[in-house]
């Protein structure tokens, strides 16, 4: 079964940041809400059309259970037909689009509406301590490492072990990410760096520096995704889902099968044959960039390149503004915006770059994208194919 | 100043066995009696087929370091007395892997691969099973 074309992003909403914070101390109900509203106005569309919620987040009322879509569809006077809280870390919006495209193709939703928002910048609630040592946090939490840096970090060593790939190789995508925020006025880091600033910035957990690393910041972002027959309405031409797969292979480090190789291999395979192209239809990528490795290992996974020439792939800026693989256009979560789960605003970056809405940094002839979230410690990924008429 | 606690496990039925195995110096680790592979973190059922026949074995407490980091930042305030100190997932000789830290030994020459056995250290009221250099 297969869902390519089954519906259409028509809407794409966020908010401003200053200094990578929300302005006027506005609250995490309150920014979700002016994304929704932003992208149901994108789409020419009404709260009172939506009829499937999804959403998913790290924040929630303190007490037994979240219900993300349970308590937003109240903030937001929303009471759907199809609701879905799927939590996955920050793939969970690419699941999001899967999920919601399926319940539209068979007709248990038209209008799907999909949230995320976070100040955990503002509240300054981010650090690296791991969970509390229950469950299956009992045997990683207690040897202290830095949560989630550090199984990064051993992703990165075991890469460079097997295949020689370097900090230079690294530092490449963070220099290339940084070139494409330059070009967009609401990232947060704009400043030029150096590969040699990369090197040179602190070591968090070897062999990952602080330039290896996303931002920590807030943020909001909403996804309006329609049935075919809705989209005729909508105020903007729609975006197509043409393919999309989701995965997961572990939960801690510990279980990763391979730590060189990610999920995306198989959701990225799965969105692939749904969309029905090859790597050489894709015009412009947006991957997970939690750290730089994220990054390396995904590009291995989703077949861009051969496993363990990932470094080589990325040289010489191939994938900053001008390169011939146009990636993380937006300035990506090492230097845009990374509000704890970032998966929602690859998705309307992508929107933005096919409907050539992106001024200085539009990729000419943008006609597909691929877009891949990972969640977790590289735990989740899912990968979504979009396209144009 | 009072020093912060390290957070240490909190133990549940799957875990009690392991952790007061650890308390004798002695590394457990399960094995299912219907695909004989062997499980690490212990659980009520075999991961790789499915069925309930898990038994406890004792490991030889040898293996290679699969791979590593060294922590410049601690992960969380009470460890930030060990800093600089390396985590690592150990690859035991029966095959499972397990988060632990490196331990006695020069941390700039610990790499992928390299041999090290299980030393039992007190943290607290617990003993967890660390590693170092063979
Ligand atoms: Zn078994």
């Amino acid at each position: 079964m297969s869902i390519k074309n089954a519906a259409a992003i028509v809407g794409v909403g966020d908010i401003e940041l200053e200094d990578g914070k929300v302005k006027d101390g506005l609250s995490v109900m309150q920014i979700q809400a002016i994304a929704a509203k932003r992208a149901l106005d994108d789409a020419g569309l009404s709260k009172s059309d939506v009829d499937g919620l999804f959403v998913a987040g790290l924040w929630g009322v303190p007490g037994v259970g979240t219900f993300p879509s349970v308590v937003m569809g109240e903030y937001l006077g929303i009471e759907p037909n199809y609701t879905d809280s799927t939590q996955i870390g920050g793939s969970s919006f690419e699941a999001h689009i899967g999920h919601a495209a399926a319940a539209i193709q068979a007709g248990l939703c038209e209008v799907a509406l999909i949230l995320y928002g976070s100040t955990q910048k503002s509240e300054r609630s981010r650090s690296l301590a791991g969970r509390p040592p229950t469950f299956t946090a009992q045997y990683e939490t207690p040897f202290g490492l830095p949560s989630p840096a550090g199984a990064y970090a051993m992703a990165a060593n075991r890469h460079m072990h097997q295949y020689g790939t370097t900090n230079e190789d690294l530092a490449e995508i963070a220099v290339a990410t940084r070139k494409w925020a330059q070009l967009n006025p609401f990232a947060t880091k704009r400043d030029t760096i150096s590969i040699e600033d990369v090197l040179q910035s602190p070591m968090i957990t070897d062999p990952l520096h602080l330039l290896d690393c996303c931002l920590v910041t807030d943020g909001a972002g909403a996804v309006v995704l329609v049935s075919p027959e809705r989209a005729k309405d909508c105020r903007k031409k729609p975006v197509w889902i043409l393919g999309q797969g989701e995965a997961h292979s572990h939960w801690s480090i510990q279980a990763m099968p391979d730590l060189t190789v990610t999920s995306a291999a198989q959701s990225g395979k799965r969105a692939f044959e749904m969309a029905g192209v090859g790597h050489d239809d894709i015009d412009f990528v947006e991957i997970y960039d939690s750290f730089t490795i994220t990054v390396l290992l995904t590009l291995e996974s989703l077949g861009f390149c051969k496993r363990g020439e990932g470094g080589d792939f990325v040289k010489n800026q191939r994938t900053a503004p001008g390169g011939d693989f146009p990636m993380n256009t937006n300035g990506g979560g090492l230097s845009y915006a990374h509000p704890g789960m970032y998966g929602i605003f690859l998705i309307i970056e992508a929107v933005r770059q096919l409907r050539g809405e992106c001024g200085e940094r539009q990729v000419k002839e943008a006609k597909i994208g691929l877009v891949n979230g990972t969640g977790g410690t590289l735990s989740s990924t899912s990968v979504v194919i979009l396209g144009r008429d | 100043m009072d020093e912060i606690m390290k957070p240490l496990p909190i133990i549940d039925n799957d875990s009690k066995f392991f952790w007061e195995g650890c308390e004798k110096n002695k590394l457990f680790i399960q094995q299912c009696q219907s695909c004989s592979l062997h499980i690490f973190y212990p659980r009520i059922l075999c991961p790789h087929c499915g069925e309930e026949n898990v038994t406890w074995v004792e490991a030889s407490g040898e293996g290679t370091i699969y791979s590593y980091t060294i922590a410049r930042r601690a992960g969380g305030p009470a460890f930030k007395g060990d800093l600089p100190y390396c985590v690592a997932l150990v690859e035991l000789e029966e095959g499972v892997r397990m988060m632990t830290n490196i331990i006695d030994t020069d941390m700039e020459a610990i790499h992928c691969n390299q041999k090290v056995k299980v030393v039992f250290q007190k943290v607290g009221e617990m003993a967890l099973p660390m590693f170092t250099p063979v």
